[in-house]
């Protein structure tokens, strides 16, 4: 379980825009599920496009499987590469049944039982002579996941594969694209810009940021303990909150609180707190201000002006309602550490 | 685990040509080589004159062919823009009488070649021609004459007005009817609308339109030639047929390309800013007909003059000219050489051009960069050769460099191919563009090599907006006439020739025939057209 499937060292790639690679290190065990997480133009298609062969890096090397594939003088091109690929946009062919675009990428003897194996593995045998217009958006996507994982890749690359679904469609495909790789025990890079998706998907959790992987881990790991001040914000609602370490905790103007970094006492530091951590309660005589509140459905989330003007979030269930303008004493009631960062403010 | 790769590790070189770029780097290459040979070759004679070259760019000869190019390039754009702009509108917006008939006439005068154009109009206006005839016993002795300028500005405008017309068209059927909706609600009336919100979204299409029928007028040879207006094409000719001092005919051909290229510049320029988004939100609702009122008639009878003088008159005139030639024993079998001829020459061309156009689109396309946008540039810069000047930079190349193809078909067929090449690289162009790329990359992670993705992925999927550029070029390279006349092998005959060498000798009634061919197979890509564009209006 712990052979490497894919090792990526040092990749870098300029380019004039957005999308570059600086430095980039990245492994994925065989048989996981990576998720990839990260802003629009971090360069997550990037390293996609540098995995499947199409672009060479500018330099760093890349092995899968336990061969090099991309390093100094090397370039192995996409076909000889056993990378399959699930697109975001799907490319089925279209001028291609549904079957002969599952039987494009094999070979040999036993092609016709492969497509079928593997069209009834999506669950769409009765499917095999439509065209692919004719097909809804989740059946599209799983023909282009069967087309993909057909030649049994070493490793399977999935480019926001959920993003043209609606909402609705996505929580189911997504269960099932999740059951399908697990019995096909292939290794996948899942890649999303959606911190719940990729929570859900990976079996860890890889965030990436301006070219440069920031942290690598489960996802209890990454949203618990944020590496980074970047993870931290990218992966939930979360404001800093300044404060000065002493010996009990982080001394804060909404009281003190326990992180699990080693600090030396007396320095300033910021506190990343969650909104589902602050906990509001009207008090006529507190100087915190809630400002707007967001009803979202299940819960409702209260904009907090705290006495000195900075803000925090408080996420609340939906039956809790206090009107803009309320006076709210803020308690935090995290009862788990929390995380901070070296301050930015003195 | 074993190194699946060991004993054929593959450099980035020998990547490079796995991945087939590099036979498409060589072959773009190459294409790009052959586009730059007139030109190269021209600006070569040019500066080898030294003092000469100077004397003749600023005579006073100099100054009056191009006085006489902008002038007709200038008054004929003109001309078409005013011509154009209300036939569009009354044609998409207004209650017109007989809106549907009109809508697919008035585009139709650019299936005639200008040589053919020409002919009819001279053959009814000139001295001696149908009109005088009719009118002799009136006591008519005399017409104005038509050769010289009012004869070219005539013709051209007739055939070049549909250019605007149909770029001004498209442009109104895009056109979001909201805006129109809104400004009425805001209280402009109809004419304030028109001149306030239609017009100014329509600058760009028309500036489009506009700079083609410029380039149309400056590349024309047949027109201005039987009309004996010496723009920078005939003067080219003349000094190309009359004397051996090939300096001249060089540098007036360099001028003529320099402004072409401005023309394309300007155009590409306007082109890049023209991008009026007006369709893309709401645009399901069509736009209100504007009801002319007192006006209906009238409109009618505009749209009425124009089609008659442009297409009815035109067409009833070879028809005389046939019937006539027909009766009096025209030897018909000769048509059928030169047709032949024609067919073999431009499907030879058209295949030709297509193999050329290949990497230079898959390059520009695919491989975006600063070399394959060069590629492109070069060869939609070709749009700026007029067939006249690549017909005479050839001859010369051929009589100087290339003795073995001096007046031989390789030399005719390599004229035509780099005239035609633009149009087919952006056929190409057009459909590979709308070839999503990840459906290539999605073949080659399925263990498909590039040449295997071209046969299987790309080449099915676009194949027919390819098949469109290539019937288009095939056409077109039928009615070509200068680079035919100039660079076909001695006594090698081709229907535009054969209209040129009647009409030029005044038998007009031996030239309706080959000119009736060659209206009738122009005319199938404009069939094509006008009826895609009428679904689009009538659905």
């Amino acid at each position: 379980m712990n052979e490497i499937a894919v090792k990526c060292d040092g990749l870098v790639k300029t380019f004039e825009d957005t999308g570059a690679l600086r430095r980039l290190n990245l492994l994925v065990r065989k048989g996981e599920i990576m998720a990839l997480i990260g802003p629009s133009g971090c360069g997550k298609t990037t390293l996609l496009r540098l995995i499947t062969g199409v672009i060479p890096p500018d330099s760093g090397s890349i092995s899968i499987g336990g061969d090099l594939v991309a390093g100094p003088g090397l370039v192995v091109p996409p076909e000889m590469r056993r990378v399959g690929m699930v697109f975001q946009n799907y490319a089925l062919f279209p001028h291609l049944s549904v079957a002969a675009n599952v039987a494009y990428g094999l070979q040999g003897p036993g092609r016709d039982d492969d497509v079928r194996a593997m069209l009834q593995l999506v669950r769409l045998s009765e499917h095999a002579n439509r065209m692919p217009n004719e097909l809804s958006g989740g059946e599209q996507q799983r023909v282009a996941l069967a087309r993909a994982l057909g030649p049994q890749p070493d490793v399977l690359l999935l480019d926001e594969p959920f993003s043209n679904l609606d909402s609705e469609q996505r929580v189911q495909v997504r269960n099932e694209v999740r059951a399908i790789l697990r019995m096909s025990g292939t290794t996948a890079i899942f890649v999303t810009h959606y911190q719940e998706e990729a929570l859900f998907m990976g079996d860890r959790v890889a965030v990436q940021s301006q070219g440069k992987i920031e942290q690598v881990g489960t996802p209890d790991d990454v949203f618990g303990n944020p590496a980074t001040r970047f993870v931290a914000a990218f992966m939930g609602e979360t404001d800093f909150l300044p404060g000065e370490v002493q010996p009990e905790g982080v001394k804060t103007e909404i009281g003190m609180l326990q992180t699990n970094n080693e600090v030396r006492i007396g320095t300033h530091v910021d506190v990343a707190v969650r909104a589902d951590d602050v906990h509001i309660t009207p008090d006529p005589s507190s100087n915190a201000i809630v400002l707007t509140r967001e009803f979202r459905g299940m819960v409702n989330v209260y904009r907090v002006r705290l006495p000195s003007g900075r803000f925090v979030h408080s996420l609340q269930r939906h039956t809790m309602q206090i009107a803009p303008a309320t006076p709210v004493r803020v308690v935090m009631d995290p009862g788990h550490p929390l995380t901070c960062f070296p301050g930015t403010t003195p | 685990m074993a190194r699946r790769y060991s004993g054929r590790v593959i450099s980035r070189i020998g990547s490079w040509w796995v991945s087939g770029s590099g036979i498409l780097w060589v072959a773009g290459s190459l294409v790009a080589i052959a586009l730059l040979i007139p030109v190269v070759y021209l600006l070569l004679r040019a500066l080898g004159a030294g003092d000469a070259a100077w004397e003749e760019l600023i005579s006073v000869r100099t100054a009056r062919i191009l006085g006489r190019t902008i002038w007709l390039a200038f008054s004929v754009t003109l001309c078409c823009g005013f011509l154009a702009v209300p036939l569009a509108w009354l044609t998409v917006r207004s209650d017109l009488p007989m809106r549907r008939m009109w809508a697919v006439l008035t585009p139709l005068p650019l299936v005639v070649p200008s040589y053919v154009g020409a002919y009819l109009m001279i053959s009814v206006l000139g001295p001696r021609g149908l009109l005088q005839h009719w009118l002799e016993p009136l006591g008519v002795q005399r017409l104005p004459d038509i050769y010289g300028f009012p004869g070219a500005f005539l013709v051209l405008t007739m055939l070049s007005y549909p250019y605007v017309l149909l770029s001004t068209r498209a442009a109104l059927l895009r056109m979001n009817p909201a805006m129109e909706e809104a400004a009425r609600n805001l209280g402009s009336g109809p004419w304030g609308t028109f001149w306030r919100v239609i017009l100014p979204q329509l600058r760009p299409s028309l500036v489009a339109g506009g700079l083609l029928v410029t380039l149309y007028v400056l590349r024309d040879f047949g027109a201005v030639s039987l009309m004996r207006y010496s723009t920078f094409t005939r003067a080219i000719f003349l000094q190309y047929q009359s004397s051996f001092d090939r300096t001249m005919a060089a540098i007036l051909a360099l001028v003529l390309v320099l402004i072409a290229m401005t023309i394309l510049a300007v155009d590409v320029r306007t082109r890049g800013r023209a991008s009026y988004h007006g369709g893309d939100v709401g645009s399901v609702g069509s736009a209100v007909t504007v009801r002319l009122g007192l006006w209906r008639w009238p409109s009618f009878c505009f749209c009425f003059a124009v089609v008659t003088l442009a297409l009815v008159m035109p067409a009833g005139v070879l028809f005389l000219w046939l019937v006539r030639g027909i009766s009096a024993g025209v030897d018909l079998s000769s048509l059928w050489v030169s047709a032949l001829n024609s067919l073999l020459t431009s499907g030879a061309a058209a295949g030709l051009a297509l193999v050329a156009a290949i990497p230079v689109a898959v390059l520009s396309v695919r491989y975006v960069g600063r070399a394959s946008s060069i590629l492109e540039r070069v060869s939609y810069a070709a749009f700026a050769l007029p067939g006249m000047v690549v017909a005479l930079a050839l001859v010369f190349f051929g009589a100087n460099y290339a003795r073995p193809l001096y007046q031989t078909m390789a030399l005719l067929l390599f004229g035509y191919v780099i005239l035609f090449l633009p149009e087919v690289v952006g056929a190409l162009r057009a459909s590979l563009l709308q070839l999503s790329p990840s459906l290539e990359h999605a073949a080659r992670t399925l263990g498909r090599g590039p040449l295997d993705v071209f046969r299987t992925i790309t080449l099915p999927i676009t194949w027919p907006g390819m098949a469109a550029g290539v019937v288009l070029v095939f056409l077109t390279a039928m009615k070509e006439l200068p680079v035919t006349l100039i660079l076909s092998p001695l006594g090698f005959r081709t229907l535009s020739t054969s209209v040129w060498s009647a009409v030029s000798e005044a038998f007009f009634a031996r030239a309706a025939a080959p000119a009736l061919l060659l209206i009738i197979l122009s005319s199938l890509p404009m069939a094509m057209l006008v009826m895609r564009e009428r679904e689009r209006i009538y659905e």
